[in-house]
C-alpha cells in the first residue's frame, strides 16, 4: 500500500537483489560479481568476509541462540536428519559447515547404538557356537564401539571449530571424530572418499552454492548420499505470516538480549528469505550430477531436508 | 561540529504501520532509514520486546552493561524529549546541543587535567577515572533511539555519568552506583534510572542498605531535586572550576 512512497520499496521483492542497488547504490556498482548479504547487495568477496565475521561473533553463543530461537526444535530436526541417514557402523561421514558438532555427535551416538545392538545380537548368537568357532572369534579385531565409523567435521570458521572441539571434549567424544578447517566451495579432500555428505544449516551461508554442490559430488563415493538440512520456504500463507512476524520481530531482539548482537541475527533471518526454495534447490542439486534427488518438508517448510545420490 | 551524519530520507519515517513496511525498513541498513551511525530502526513491538528482555537480562547478569543501555534507550521515549527541551531552554544546554561535544579519551587532554590544582573538576575527574580504573570510552553508543538529536542527548547523559560520580563523590562500587542512579532518576526521569535505583539495592548487604536508606538516598533525592539540570553544564569548559564551587552552582548538597 505504501509502496508508492518509496521507489525502492515498489521494486523490492524478497529476492530482488540487483534492485537493491537503488538503495545501497555505491556498493552495487563496486567491482566484482554481485551477490547478496541478507538484503544488502555486496560483492562476493565482501559477502564471504561478512559471513565469516558473523560466525566469528556468534560462535560462543551459537548453541544457546539456536535453542532460544527455535525453542529447542532444531534438536528434533537434526535427529530426523540422522534417522533419515540411517548410518550403519563403518560409514564415513563428512559434515560440512559442521562447526559446533551437532550432527557429528548425533552421528556417533546413532552408530554407537546400532553397533551395540549388533554386538548384542552377535553375543546371543554366540551362545550356541562350538568351542572352535568361539576361539576363532577371539582372533577378530577388538570390536570397536563405533565399528570403524568416522566423521570428519569441516568448517571454514576457526571460532566455530574451536567451540566444537571444546564441546566434544566436554561431552566425551573423541573416537572416530576429526576436525578440519576447510571451505565448502573448495574441499581439502580427495575424490570418492566419503559415504555420506551432510551440510546442516550451512549451505545458506555459502556464496557459490553451485560450487559447494559440485565439491560434494566430487568427494562422495559412487553410491554415496548427499543430505542437506536447511531453512526453506513456507507456502501456507497464514503460517508464513506468523513465521515472518516471529523471524523479523523476535529473533533480532533475542540476538541482542542473549548474544548482544542484533545484526548477526538480522542477517540470519534475511539470509533465510534469500535462500532458494525447495524446488529450486532440488534443481541445483540435480545440476551437480546427483540422482534421485528429493526433499522432505519439516514443520510445513520452515525447514527442509534435501537428499541426492551419486550413482 | 556535528558528529551525526546522514539526514533521514523524508519518506523513510512513513509506513511503519504494516509489518511488511517495517520489515523492509529494518532490513535496509544503509542509507534509507538509518538516522545516525549505529542506528538500528525498530518497530514498537521490537522495542517492547527489547525493553522486557533487556530488563530481565540486566537483572539476571549484572555484567551486561549493554542491556542497561538498551533498556534506557527503549524506555526513554518520554523522558528524552523532556531532557532535550530542558537543554534547549537553557543557554549552556542550547550550546551543547549545537556543538555536540563528546567526552572521550581522544578529546580530553589528560595530561593537562592531571596538572590542574587539587579540588578542581578536571583534577578530581581524572583522579576518579584512575582510582576506579574506568575510562570514558566504554560508554555504549545508542542504537535504538529513533531521533538523532535524542540519540545525542542519551549519549551525553552516558558520558556525563562519570562526572556525576565525581560531583557526588561516589565510587563505582554497587553502593556508589545506586546512589548516583537515585540522583539521576530524580534529575532525568529516565525509567532505566528509576528501575536501576529501585532494583540495584537488591544485591547489597543489610549494613549497606541501612546507610543507603538513612543517609545516602535522602541526600541524593534532595540534591537531585534542588539541582538544575545536569545536562545543562558545559563541563568541558569548566575543568578549572573547583568542584565545590560547581556543586554550589548546580545545587548539589555536599556529600555526607
Amino acid at each position: 500500500a505504501a509502496a508508492g512512497l518509496c521507489p525502492c520499496r515498489a521494486l523490492l521483492s524478497r529476492r530482488g537483489g540487483a534492485l537493491r542497488a537503488l538503495c545501497g547504490s555505491v556498493r552495487g556498482l563496486a567491482a566484482g560479481p554481485e551477490t547478496h548479504f541478507g538484503f544488502q547487495t555486496v560483492t562476493e568477496a565482501e559477502r564471504r568476509e561478512k559471513i565469516y565475521q558473523v560466525f566469528e561473533s556468534v560462535a560462543k553463543k551459537y548453541d544457546v541462540m539456536n535453542d532460544s530461537m527455535t525453542l529447542g526444535i532444531h534438536r528434533v530436526w537434526k535427529d530426523i536428519l540422522i534417522h533419515k541417514m540411517n548410518p550403519f557402523p563403518g560409514t564415513l561421514l563428512l559434515d560440512v559447515a559442521g562447526g559446533t558438532g551437532d550432527i557429528a555427535f548425533r552421528f556417533i551416538n546413532y552408530v554407537r547404538s546400532v553397533r551395540e545392538r549388533q554386538l548384542q545380537r552377535k553375543l546371543r548368537h554366540r551362545q550356541n557356537l562350538s568351542w572352535q568357532e568361539i576361539s576363532e572369534s577371539y582372533q577378530e579385531d577388538k570390536s570397536k564401539s563405533l565399528g570403524d565409523s568416522q566423521v570428519v567435521v569441516c568448517d571454514i570458521n576457526k571460532e566455530m571449530l574451536k567451540v566444537g572441539k571444546q564441546k566434544a571434549q566436554h561431552l566425551g567424544y573423541s573416537e572416530g571424530l576429526s576436525w578440519v578447517l576447510g571451505n565448502a566451495e573448495e574441499l581439502p579432500f580427495d575424490d570418492d572418499k566419503f559415504d555420506v555428505y551432510t551440510i546442516a544449516f550451512g549451505i545458506r551461508n555459502v556464496t557459490r552454492i553451485d560450487l559447494a554442490l559440485q565439491e560434494a559430488y566430487r568427494v562422495l563415493k559412487p553410491g554415496g548420499r548427499f543430505l542437506c538440512l536447511e531453512f526453506s520456504h513456507v507456502s501456507n500463507p497464514l503460517l508464513s505470516r506468523l513465521y515472518d512476524l516471529y523471524s523479523f520481530q523476535v529473533i533480532p531482539v533475542l540476538g541482542e538480549v542473549i548474544a548482544g548482537d542484533w545484526k548477526s541475527y538480522q542477517y540470519l533471518v534475511e539470509s533465510i528469505r534469500r535462500f532458494p526454495p525447495q524446488e529450486e534447490l532440488k534443481a541445483m542439486i540435480e545440476d551437480a550430477g546427483f540422482f534421485k534427488v528429493d526433499y522432505q518438508n519439516l514443520n510445513s517448510g520452515i525447514v527442509a531436508i534435501h537428499s541426492g545420490f551419486k550413482l | 561540529g556535528r558528529a551525526w551524519l546522514s539526514r533521514p530520507e523524508p519518506w523513510a519515517r512513513d509506513g511503519r504501520s504494516g509489518e511488511e513496511e517495517e520489515e523492509e525498513e529494518e532490513e535496509e541498513e544503509e542509507g534509507c532509514s538509518q538516522l545516525y551511525p549505529g542506528h538500528i530502526p525498530t518497530s514498537p513491538l521490537q522495542k517492547a520486546l527489547l525493553a522486557a528482555g533487556s530488563a530481565f537480562m540486566a537483572l539476571y547478569d549484572p555484567y551486561r552493561h549493554d542491556m542497561v543501555a538498551v533498556l534506557g534507550e527503549t524506555t526513554g521515549c518520554l523522558a528524552l524529549p523532556n531532557l532535550r527541551d530542558k537543554m534547549k531552554h537553557h543557554p549552556e544546554g542550547y550550546r551543547i546541543l549545537q556543538e555536540r561535544p563528546r567526552i572521550r579519551l581522544s578529546t580530553l587532554d589528560m595530561a593537562r587535567l592531571r596538572g590542574l590544582p587539587d579540588g578542581t573538576l578536571g583534577r578530581e575527574y581524572v583522579r576518579f577515572l584512575e582510582d576506579n580504573k574506568v575510562s570514558p570510552d566504554t560508554r555504549m553508543p545508542p542504537k535504538f533511539v529513533d531521533d538523532e538529536e535524542l540519540a545525542y542527548v542519551i549519549q551525553r547523559y552516558r558520558e556525563v555519568h562519570d562526572l556525576m560520580h565525581t560531583l557526588l563523590g561516589m565510587p563505582t562500587n554497587m553502593l556508589g552506583e545506586v546512589v548516583v542512579k537515585w540522583f539521576e532518576a530524580v534529575q532525568t526521569g529516565l525509567p532505566m534510572c528509576v528501575l536501576g535505583a529501585a532494583f540495584g539495592p537488591v544485591r547489597l548487604s543489610a549494613r549497606k542498605l541501612q546507610v543507603l536508606a538513612t543517609e545516602l538516598v535522602p541526600w541524593a533525592i534532595r540534591s537531585g531535586r534542588n539541582a538544575s539540570c545536569i545536562l545543562n553544564v558545559y563541563y568541558e569548559q569548566r575543568w578549572e572550576q573547583p568542584v565545590e564551587s560547581l556543586r554550589e552552582e548546580i545545587g548539589i548538597f555536599p556529600p555526607p
